[in-house]
């Protein structure tokens, strides 16, 4: 394997474990909160106990994972020096309100919210679960705006003179729709991902016939709370689907597995890519496939008759439809490579600004110059196909069985229902999966690139030797393993103790 | 005054007050901020421009020639 490679690797790596923990602590925040509030309201012990235990598996979780998103900073500084450098002052002010706000909200309240118990009012101290849910929520927001910053690159301006893309306007960076949806769209996962976490302990402890009183309260909160954020969740999968058909062209197309584009194209609902298939080969695009007819179109362009371009338009080119071929653009990078040569090496004032000129009148096809060939532009197919059909497949899945548990919770014959309530345990995992999934959709299939046409992940690396940053990789494999061991030996200890209203 | 003090009397007693998992969890934070900053950090990730170059001109230099050259 390459330095990129490994690069790549470690990062996703690092970037996976770190993400096992910011869902549940993103939707279980809100959970306590609500927890907490029904406890302000109706001043009963039974209600004050509930949100005590799942405070502390949000502490749990808090514990062992708050930090491990540094390591991703640590791999920026030192893997990717280039990238760093490139986009340092996009990242600088959005990452600094994140630290700021989730030092005073979030390490600020929390420790008023485990701290608070009949040691502040009882209305502040309600308010600090919220604060802390907000404060969690907002410092995931500059986060994700940095991260749609690099999937759609707006408000900024490179200056050749110090390397680096300047921001022109904030206002641009955190309202693109891309930023937008893709807040709402990682937020509400946290949300489903920890309202199936709080309905499967709690099916647990139904299935075991503990705490019956405290599971079936935990569940009606969780279901309510997690069938509204997975249709909401749906809504902004679609928002952002559309975002990445404007943007992303290449990437929608790995996540649908289509190769020839068209009109009226239909939408997967399952497939099986075609073994082995690559770009201009004359096999089917699939193996099996089953679509509803026009819905691809409809949901790229919002027209059920919409031109959505497959991998072989996009390399190849569609002048039609507006679209440069890869090897035309491949030209146009390296002119602006060679433009910012000129630039950075002429004396000449005269020769320096017409290079300018043709370097700004390029920049947009950048990336493009540092390819090796035209099928370096394609990301993985069949792993984006996959993650995406796995994970939209999950989303819908999890909107049915948020459905049932509430109807049944509602009926009060859960406990009634001993395969649900397996189901609903066994379903804890399939959260985190179809969040992973999320990310591997979102981070797969925008290869090449770092920066979306601008700078591809080649450019983007220090110049290390792959075996320092292979020690690294295990090195992070072995703490994480241990920090993941930790938090799962820790909780289901805590969990298997219950809540304190009917330990005997 | 009163306010810091009693802020300050707060974080007191509530770490005084800590229960067992409490200690727990602060104990495996320490050590995981210890490895990544004492270990990870220093030995492991130093920043790569920072190491190099003094300058932010001979930073922006250098990366400039990775993409051109």
């Amino acid at each position: 394997m390459s330095l990129v490679d490994w690069s790549r690797a470690q990062f996703a790596l690092t970037a996976i474990y770190h993400w096992i923990f910011v869902p549940l602590t993103l939707g279980l925040s809100f959970i306590v909160a609500f927890m907490h509030t029904m406890y302000y309201r109706t001043k009963l012990e039974k209600w004050k106990n509930t949100t005590k235990f799942w405070m502390k598996i949000f502490g749990i979780n808090f514990a062992i994972g708050v930090a491990t998103g540094i390591i991703l900073e640590f791999e920026f500084g030192t893997n990717w020096s280039n990238y760093s450098w490139i986009v340092g002052d996009i990242f600088g002010a959005p990452l600094a309100i994140e630290g700021i706000l989730a030092f005073f909200l979030e390490s600020t309240f929390i420790a008023v919210m485990f701290f608070g118990w009949d040691r502040v009012s009882k209305k502040f101290h309600m308010l600090s679960s919220w604060f802390v849910a907000v404060g969690s929520n907002l410092s995931a927001l500059w986060i994700l705006v940095a991260n749609a910053w690099m999937q759609n690159p707006v408000g900024m301006q490179f200056n050749p003179d110090t390397a680096r893309n300047e921001m022109v306007n904030f206002w641009e960076i955190l309202l693109s729709p891309t930023a937008i949806y893709k807040f709402l769209h990682t937020i509400t996962n946290g949300y489903v991902v920890a309202s199936l976490f709080v309905i499967g302990i709690s099916a647990w402890f139904i299935l075991k016939g503990r705490h019956l009183d405290f599971a079936k309260r935990s569940i009606r909160i969780a279901a309510i709370f997690g069938l509204v954020a997975s249709l909401v969740l749906a809504y902004t999968g679609d928002g952002s689907a559309y975002n990445t058909a404007k943007d992303q062209p290449m990437k929608l197309a790995a996540m649908e597995g289509l190769y020839e584009g068209g009109n009226e194209q239909g939408l997967v609902t399952v497939g099986i890519p075609t073994l082995g298939k690559k770009y201009g080969d004359d096999k089917n695009d699939y193996f099996f496939v089953v679509k509803i007819p026009y819905f691809l179109s409809y949901l790229a362009t919002r027209d059920f008759g919409g031109y959505v371009p497959g991998v072989n338009n996009i390399i190849d080119g569609d002048i039609e439809h507006g679209i440069i071929s890869t090897e035309e653009r491949m030209k146009k990078g390296k002119i602006a490579i060679n433009a910012l040569k000129e630039y950075k090496t002429s004396d000449d004032k005269t020769v320096k600004d017409e290079a300018l000129i043709t370097f700004r009148e390029n920049y947009n096809h950048f990336g493009y110059g540092f390819l090796p060939n035209k099928e370096s532009a394609i990301p993985n197919v069949p792993l984006t196909f996959y993650s995406f059909h796995i994970m939209v497949g999950l989303g819908f899945y999890f909107i049915f069985l948020f459905a049932v548990i509430l109807y049944f919770s509602k009926k009060h014959t859960l406990e009634k229902k001993k395969p649900l309530l397996k189901i609903a345990l066994w379903s804890i995992p399939l959260g985190f999966i179809a969040s992973e999934l999320g990310w591997v959709v979102a981070e797969v299939g925008r290869q090449p690139w770092t920066i979306q046409d601008i700078l591809p992940t080649m450019a983007s690396t220090s110049h290390l030797s792959a075996s320092s940053v292979q020690t690294t990789f295990w090195l992070f494999a072995a703490l994480f393993t241990v920090l993941l061991i930790a938090e799962i030996k820790i909780m289901t200890h805590q969990i298997k103790s219950g809540p304190k209203e009917e330990r005997s | 005054m009163k306010i810091i003090k009693s802020i300050f009397y707060f974080y007191v007693n509530g770490f005084k007050n800590i229960d067992k998992l409490g200690i727990k969890l602060w104990v495996i934070i320490a050590i995981k901020l210890f490895i990544m900053f004492a270990i990870l950090k220093i030995f492991f990730f130093p920043d790569f421009l920072n190491s190099k170059f003094d300058s932010d001109k001979d930073k922006g230099n250098y990366v400039i020639e990775t993409l051109i050259n």
